[in-house]
């Protein structure tokens, strides 16, 4: 008790002296400017080919000659956009990008709508209305998404050529899905089935299920359930699905090239066509041109939804 | 048709007869549900394994257990929300074991609530009945008169997501209320509130049924609120009804050691020892059991335990006057304010009592014990059933 | 208990119609169709019917009834072409296995150190990932130009041997694309190593304060092991793009110099719909169902053999 005593002043000293209030935070600390370097280069990595893409395509041919991929353009031209656009040649055709553009977007409306279509009623059977075997089917669906397409696009070719046939006879009518818009608006449906099943089934399952069960005794059946109760609570997820599908058949190559024919194919097709030929000069800036403007479309999505475009792949990805 | 009823008449009687029977003159009323040899199982798991139940018109029933014993297993069967593998299931005299929820005469009332979000609370209690295609004017009629017994009005243009716990759940309540139904299901639904809200809401819903006199059939692992709104009340475990009794029956003659244990805070305390003729002896001591109202035959010598509540042991002066008595030694002390838990050691044995809130009482503290043997309950050692 | 025995006729006053089994829950079943008719018919059917064809002679048309056992598969594996692109795949896969998670799960880690601007490092390292692996292939071609790319701006610099021409040199080609491919994907995997990162109990870090232990041990001793399931599911993810890398070449190189970037799915395509010669192709595209079920099914098994999935 009486060591307490004695040092009881020297104890209110040190207390007088030491650290009070708030700690002194250091801002540059040597593990922060690691850090931030690091990011730093990363960032350059990440960055440099979209520079190199807007630098390039505002350059003019001589002066790309003259100088590296890196070097601002001294003098800015859009004229690369203008014949990307509208004047580069794909073999005979020489009226630029413009055509893929137009058909990417056919593709993509009604692929987009179709997909989500089919799979969001696809998760909420098998969130809600579960049957002997749908966790079957939905199994072999989830591992039919790693199944290389390779393995299964010749099959789907002859299904496709033999669907259109039947569907000609029947309607009296020349229609043919194997090589058209309609062919790869199934395929993508079907490739994109898996994904969707899975980011659908799993948001579905999250939502109360005592509100399912709410409903049903209030009445209301499968397809009352979906439209009144599931969609409207469901927006989030159908904004996710869209941004998930317009990027990716937006980006379809595969598929593109097999199921089209040359006037029907996509812009990501026409562009490899355009950058890839073997025939007269090449035209560094309208090549860069045609890859941004191919690029445009996801790019701008991806600007502008952010937040969902992560929330999207990562649903996707992480965890069944 | 004219046949059936005919059927339906005589069978009606005879199981009255069988419910008088068993010994249920109360409920010899008749039967709004009834439950026949119900079974569920998922793959080799058996959830419900032949269950039998009758509740009677304007009845209470609380299933009450342990989360896992298949109560709210079961009230979903009832509603129909889960398809059971064998059995039937009546209500009201109909056989419904394969008919849709909606068709059954039920109203259900969930723990989340399970209001629409996207719809107003005059949506919520109307889309039932829009969806059974009721006339306009009916609709605002049963939702004007739901939401005065529930005193809801002022908050049927706003959404869910504008409501307090209490109100929203009163609105579910009102969902069910304007079904007009025979049947009203609650699973577990005070369990999102808190304490001070569960208190008047169950307050309400006694009150509600007192008003309606509907057929209710609730599920709570809240023993507190079994005892307080409950007729009767169904003890589950394991997917068997272990006891079905007035929660008077339940509180002082359980059947089993479990129920024993269940129901009561803090827990029965209990004795192991063996009984021969009308004394128990225990390593604690030996205890008489004049008074005791034995349920079953007891072999000299027969292994036991003895239960008795904390509530009905007598402390201190009190002790002497009692029956069987005993020396501990205070080991813990928990004021909760009106009353006080302790819990005392008398050799191996720990006892929990309950006592005056007043009482200053310390660890160390020598205690005399008593209690009397009218109050206490026997149960066989390996059978755990009531002796 | 209410005892309910002799009541048991009561079931012959049933009204309701006995469900069949097929008919219960049929609006969930008819609209499943889709779903089911995708499983079947497309992803068991056509995969068996490729697999059944690769073992015919079919060459323009398929030949069902043209049996040739295993030639297919002795014609593919005596073929350089095949050869090399199986050795393309191999490398570029390892490679970017290895860099994506590293890379990944490095600025992932970074991100997750509270630092200012996440948001904007998280849009510059993912928007790649919006790109089509066209635009990706073009961009890189261009920048690794040898006349006008990286190698000429390092010789401006002043270092005039310098020499970086990965796209010409047959021996280095597949890092070129290796390059592209990393600077596509990997901030995918960054935004799932991420997710797993916040995933993990705030909790864990305050302890490993408290006891003083350096933010990179906690990493590689506490936190990484935690995220194995993340880990494994990136992987998963990774090799499945992995073996479906056809775009990519096509667009950076085109399969060049020579067949030196070659990869399978570029040889399945061209067999099947340039060179007429449907067998190879079958049989190649098998070999890749081979490859990547050696990968699915050792995971599948882990994942989901255990225990029972909910």
């Amino acid at each position: 008790m009486t060591d307490a005593t004695q040092t009881t002043p020297q104890r209110t000293a040190a207390a007088m002296s030491g650290p009070r209030g708030p700690k002194p935070r250091r801002r540059i600390t040597p593990s922060n400017i690691m850090l931030y370097s690091i990011l730093f280069v990363a960032s350059v990595y990440y960055l440099l080919p979209l520079y190199v893409m807007v630098v390039t395509s505002l350059k003019g041919m001589p002066e790309i000659r003259l100088g590296n991929v890196f070097s601002p353009p001294v003098e800015v031209t859009f004229e690369p956009w203008v014949k990307a656009w509208s004047e580069a040649c794909t073999g005979i055709n020489c009226d630029g990008l413009s055509r893929g553009f137009f058909n990417s977007v056919n593709i993509l409306i009604p692929s987009v709508v179709l997909s989500i279509a089919i799979a969001s009623v696809n998760g909420y059977a098998l969130a809600n209305w579960k049957f002997k075997g749908s966790e079957v089917f939905f199994t072999i669906l989830i591992f039919g998404a790693f199944i290389p397409y390779q393995v299964m696009i010749y099959p789907i070719v002859i299904l496709l050529r033999e669907m259109g046939q039947g569907i000609s006879a029947v309607t009296g009518t020349d229609f043919r899905l194997m090589g058209s818009l309609w062919g790869l608006v199934i395929v993508h449906s079907i490739f994109g089935m898996p994904i969707l099943t899975l980011l659908f089934r799993n948001y579905f399952t999250s939502l109360p299920d005592e509100l399912f069960k709410a409903a049903r005794v209030d009445g209301v059946g499968f397809w009352g359930i979906y439209f009144r109760i599931m969609l409207p609570m469901s927006l989030p997820i159908f904004v996710v699905a869209i941004i998930l599908q317009v990027t990716g058949i937006w980006n379809d190559f595969l598929f593109g090239v097999i199921y089209t024919k040359p006037d029907t194919y996509p812009m990501t097709v026409q562009l490899n066509n355009i950058v890839n030929s073997v025939q007269g000069v090449k035209e560094y800036n309208v090549n860069m041109a045609a890859t941004l403007l191919t690029g445009l479309v996801p790019l701008v999505i991806y600007f502008v939804s952010g937040k969902l475009f992560v929330r999207g792949i990562a649903a996707g990805a992480v965890k069944g | 048709m004219g046949n059936t009823t005919v059927r339906t008449a005589a069978l009606e009687q005879q199981l009255v007869q069988d419910a008088a029977k068993a010994g249920i003159a109360a409920s010899a009323a008749t039967p709004s549900i009834e439950i026949n040899d119900l079974k569920l199982s998922f793959g080799a798991f058996e959830v419900l394994k032949d269950l039998n139940l009758t509740v009677s018109q304007g009845e209470f029933l609380v299933l009450l257990g342990s989360s896992g014993c298949g109560k709210s297993t079961l009230l979903n069967c009832i509603a129909g929300l889960l398809d059971v593998s064998d059995g039937q299931i009546h209500i009201g005299g109909r056989n419904v074991t394969w008919e849709e929820p909606s068709e059954r005469g039920i109203g259900m009332v969930f723990q989340s609530y399970a209001l629409y979000p996207q719809m107003t609370v005059e949506g919520n209690l109307s889309f039932g009945l829009k969806n059974a295609r009721v006339p306009k004017a009916k609709i605002a009629e049963k939702i004007a008169a739901a939401a005065k017994t529930l005193q809801i009005e002022p908050l049927l243009k706003r959404k869910p997501a504008a409501l307090s716990g209490g109100q929203r759940q009163r609105v579910a309540i009102g969902r069910a209320l304007v079904r007009d139904v025979d049947v009203f299901l609650f699973d577990e639904p005070l369990s999102n509130l808190d304490a001070k809200l569960r208190a008047d809401l169950r307050v309400e819903i006694k009150q509600l049924h007192q008003t309606l006199g509907n057929t209710m059939i609730y599920v709570t692992h809240d023993q507190v609120e079994a005892m307080t709104l409950a007729d009767r009340i169904a003890i589950m475990r394991g997917g068997n009804i272990l006891q079905l009794a007035s929660p008077n029956e339940i509180y002082s003659r359980p059947t089993c050691k479990y129920v024993a244990e269940f129901i009561g805070s803090p827990s029965m305390n209990f004795f192991e020892g063996t009984v021969t003729d009308n004394t128990f002896n225990s390593a604690a001591g030996s205890f008489d059991l004049q008074g005791y109202d034995f349920a079953a035959q007891t072999v000299p010598g027969q292994s036991a335990w003895l239960g008795i509540r904390p509530e009905h042991i007598a402390v201190g002066d009190a002790a002497a006057a009692e029956q069987n008595r005993m020396q501990a030694v205070v080991e813990l002390v928990e004021p909760l304010g009106s009353d006080t838990l302790a819990r005392a050691r008398a050799g191996d044995q720990s006892i929990w009592v309950r006592m005056d809130g007043q009482a200053a009482i310390a660890p160390g503290d020598e205690l005399a014990l008593g209690f009397s043997a009218s109050l206490a309950n026997l149960f066989d050692k390996t059978s755990e059933e009531r002796l | 208990m209410a005892v309910t025995e002799g009541v048991r006729p009561v079931a012959e006053r049933t009204s309701a119609k006995r469900p069949n089994r097929l008919f219960k829950n049929m609006t969930a079943k008819i609209a499943s169709i889709p779903m089911i008719l995708t499983a079947l018919v497309v992803f068991i059917g056509c995969t068996l019917w490729t697999i059944y064809h690769s073992f015919t002679k079919s060459r323009l048309l398929p030949a069902p009834d043209k049996w040739v056992g295993w030639d297919q598969y002795e014609r593919l594996w005596n073929t350089r072409r095949w050869l090399v692109s199986i050795e393309n795949l191999a490398i570029y896969g390892v490679c970017s296995l290895v860099l994506s998670l590293v890379i990944g799960f490095t600025l992932a880690a970074l991100l997750d150190r509270k630092i200012r601007g996440e948001a904007v490092f998280r849009t510059i390292f993912l928007y790649p990932f919006a790109l089509s692996f066209i635009v990706t292939g073009l961009v890189w071609q261009w920048i690794l130009n040898p006349q006008f790319g990286i190698q000429q701006v390092v010789r401006n610099w002043g270092w005039e041997g310098f020499t970086f021409d990965p796209l010409n040199n047959a021996e280095i080609v597949i890092y070129g694309i290796l390059i592209a491919g990393i600077w596509q994907g990997s901030g995918f995997i960054m935004v799932i190593m991420l997710a797993g990162l916040r995933g993990i109990d705030q909790d864990i870090w305050k302890a490993s304060r408290v006891e003083g232990i350096p933010a990179w041990k906690t990493y590689i001793f506490i936190i990484i092991p935690m995220m194995r399931p993340i880990f494994v599911t990136a992987l998963v993810l990774i090799a499945a793009g992995i073996i479906k890398v056809y775009d990519l070449v096509v667009a950076q190189t085109s399969g060049g110099p020579g067949i030196a970037s070659e990869v399978p799915a570029k040889y399945v395509i061209e067999k099947m719909f340039q060179a007429q010669n449907l067998g190879q192709g079958f049989a190649a595209s098998t070999m890749m169902l081979v490859s990547v079920l050696v990968v699915l099914i050792p995971w599948a098994y882990l994942e989901f053999g255990g225990k029972r999935r909910d």
